[in-house]
């Protein structure tokens, strides 16, 4: 019981840490100096650019727990089903990062291209991506009780496969979104000035979603044990010759 | 008996129970006949020569997807009636031999049907194809496979789910669209003739070989699911 007290107060701690992180970014955002071409428009970076590139990283969490998974489903069960609540909360994360990454940009679009939507290279490995995540999600809902950690295992691993794939093919297809701008080549980078709203926003946001991975990893946690504490129940109540008597 | 003695022997079973009923093969080139005409209504496709030559690649491949789509769940389903998977789960050979057989009867199905269709198509829209034809045989086997590989480990997947018509096609398409945009686009190259097919010629091929050992390795998990 004292553990999870423990645990509880370092999520609050972690909490009221990451909402001090957001309103620094925040101030940092709106105080980095105005964007050549852009005006103001360009605020909408700082928090377009987090959330893209975080649910870049989120995928991979979901892989490698979804592998962990099924390495430890008839070693560890218990560790096993720990697995499973991460690769679900962490296919959570990258489904809502990746729709606000999704409707940020199609503002930021409208606003600086004149389009919502385009079916450039970039957009459209993104929309696959949440596409996959968005499946992943579904199959969870969709299979039937007994099955559903292996099967989502096995499709979260297809879909991580899927995204270098997905991520070449659309690159070689269409290529107006402008090019990365880190590490895109020698014109790419932004003003020097402009680094410590890019870096406490990113810093903010990968807080953030670290908070909501781990709450929802706590929920799911909490599930599984309530679920097999009421199997354990059916059974030992099926077993005992006085549950008859009992009812 | 060998590991390919064991992937004929359920390809023969498949084969010959396609054979007795042809339920399959005829639901899909009905359906895809369907789609064929209710796409012709969309646009004017004898009017519009270029039109039909630029959008005609596209619209066989989601024909047939969607005719494979009716295939694949009935090619899993039918081995759920008299309880014949729990007998296939305790047998002997290897899982994968089951996966591969019905993978390959799936793909004759689905080429018998485009056999069928290809001339039905250029028929009715009116094509004549600019670039050089014969590279489709390279790209229709390979599209093929591509999609009856990962649809039949998909449809193995939601086999024992609620709604598991529903359930395919929501997995299956995320995971295919790279495959869909390689067919389509070397479809298109081939018919079109203004580019060469060959940089998704080796998408695909990239794709099949990726998710060919993808299939055969896990689907041994699938198959012991609960």
């Amino acid at each position: 019981m004292t553990n999870s007290r423990k645990l509880q107060t370092a999520g609050l701690l972690w909490f009221l840490l990451t909402l001090l992180v957001l309103a620094i970014g925040f101030y940092q955002a709106c105080t980095a100096p105005t964007e050549a071409t852009m005006g103001n428009l360009y605020r909408v970076f700082f928090y377009h650019f987090p959330h893209t590139i975080l649910s870049f990283v989120f995928p991979y969490l979901n892989c490698f727990a979804s592998f962990a998974f099924l390495y430890w489903r008839q070693r560890n069960p218990e560790r096993a089903l720990a697995a499973d609540a991460f690769a679900l909360a962490s296919a959570q994360v990258t489904v809502v990062y990746a729709s606000v990454g999704l409707a940020t940009g199609m503002l930021w679009g409208r606003a600086a291209w004149g389009i919502w939507w385009t079916w450039d290279a970039r957009l459209t490995t993104y929309l696959l991506l949440w596409l996959l995540y968005v499946s992943y999600v579904l199959l969870r809902r969709l299979s039937a009780s007994g099955q559903t950690e292996v099967l989502s295992a096995v499709l979260a691993i297809f879909a991580a496969i899927d995204i270098p794939i997905c991520f070449m093919s659309i690159r070689w297809w269409r290529t107006q979104h402008p090019a990365p701008v880190f590490g895109g080549g020698a014109d790419s980078g932004i003003d020097p000035s402009m680094y410590p709203a890019v870096l406490w926003n990113l810093a903010a946001w990968a807080m953030w979603g670290a908070f909501i991975l781990g709450l929802r990893y706590a929920i799911e946690r909490r599930r599984q044990r309530r679920d097999t504490a009421a199997a354990h129940q059916y059974l030992s109540a099926s077993k005992s010759p006085s549950y008859g008597e009992a009812q | 008996m060998s590991y390919t003695n064991f992937v004929l022997a359920h390809l023969r079973k498949d084969l010959q129970l396609e054979w007795r009923a042809k339920d399959s093969i005829n639901g899909m080139l009905f359906f895809s006949l369907l789609v064929v005409v209710v796409f012709s209504l969309a646009f004017d496709p004898t009017a519009y020569p270029a039109i039909a030559r630029q959008i005609s690649g596209g619209l066989l491949w989601v024909g047939l997807l969607f005719a494979s789509m009716t295939a694949l769940n009935q090619s899993w389903s039918r081995e759920l009636r008299n309880n014949v998977l729990d007998a296939q789960r305790l047998a002997p050979s290897p899982a994968s031999t089951l996966f591969l057989g019905k993978a390959i009867a799936n793909f004759l199905f689905v080429t018998a049907v485009e056999i069928v269709l290809a001339p039905v198509f250029a028929v009715f829209y009116n094509l004549h194809p600019l670039g050089q034809t014969w590279k489709l045989l390279f790209i229709l086997p390979l599209g093929t496979w591509a999609l009856v590989v990962n649809g039949t480990f998909f449809a193995a997947l939601s086999l024992r789910t609620r709604n598991r018509e529903l359930l395919l096609p929501l997995v299956l398409f995320p995971i295919a669209m790279p495959a869909l945009l390689a067919m389509i686009q070397a479809t298109t190259d081939v018919l079109t003739g203004q580019f060469e097919p060959t940089l998704w010629i080796k998408v695909l091929i990239a794709y099949v070989i990726v998710f060919t050992i993808a299939c055969i390795l896990l689907f041994e998990t699938i198959l012991q699911a609960d």
